[in-house]
């Protein structure tokens, strides 16, 4: 049975992350210090959007044009950004929206899964596997930043 | 592609069915038996959702720590806390 707590690694020599891992790190975290760079004056709001941004893209872009739920990210990151070039709009972007609750449980899937729209069921239920890994190794990277960034740690 | 979606058998199905429900944290697989796929699906929905709140909040929260940390000793120790076992 997966854990999915902490330390999935039962060997102590091996890095937390595997090396796949490692470049969403690097990844991301060259992000966050782009970010940091270059809006040193916006509002937090803001901020925490492109951060939402970065971790999306860092996902997409380590994932590759192999699955459909990363390919469909960076479309929609890549086509957000010319809209915003364009229209200044501050929604963020390759974020999915959140989505009603009448629809069946395969659909209301289909619209949390980018991509996932118009996905036969059996693609559908893969590609929900493998967004639902990255989508969780995101959030363990995030927390570790959180964590290692802070004065006093969590 | 519709030939080989009629050559998906209910097994195959039932495979990945499992494999989401292995995804899934500890707490969100009751009720989630075989039996019930709509209740998988439903839990697998609440399970992304909830994954992409936290995203946010993480993000809200790295947006406010930016503000006051010095990004080159955070981003070491970051660094140096990837490699950690």
């Amino acid at each position: 049975m997966k854990s999915s707590t902490r330390n999935p690694n039962p060997n102590p020599d091996t890095p937390r992350f595997g090396p796949s891992k490692l470049m969403v790190a690097f990844r991301f975290l060259r992000a966050l210090t782009l970010v940091h760079r270059t809006a040193p004056n916006s509002s937090n709001a803001a901020r925490s959007r492109r951060i939402q941004r970065a971790a999306f893209a860092s996902m997409a872009y380590s994932a590759g044009p192999r699955r459909a739920w990363s390919r469909a990210l960076l479309w929609r990151l890549h086509f957000h950004r010319a809209r915003r070039l364009c229209a200044g709009r501050s929604r963020a972007a390759g974020v999915p929206r959140r989505p009603s609750t009448t629809r069946s449980p395969a659909d209301e899937l289909r619209r949390l899964v980018p991509g996932g729209t118009g996905m036969d069921y059996c693609s559908l239920l893969e590609e929900t596997a493998d967004y639902i890994r990255c989508l969780s190794e995101q959030v363990k990277l995030m927390q570790s930043v959180v964590d290692s960034g802070g004065p006093r740690g969590r | 592609m519709s030939s080989r979606r009629s050559r998906i058998s209910e097994e195959e199905i039932a495979e990945l069915l499992s494999k989401l429900q292995s995804l899934l944290p500890e707490a969100r697989r009751r009720g989630t038996s075989r039996a019930s796929s709509a209740k998988l699906l439903k839990e697998t929905c609440n399970y992304i959702k909830s994954l992409h709140r936290e995203v946010d909040d993480l993000s809200d929260r790295l947006s406010e720590m930016m503000a006051t940390m010095d990004m080159d000793s955070a981003q070491a120790e970051i660094i140096r806390s990837l490699f950690r076992p």
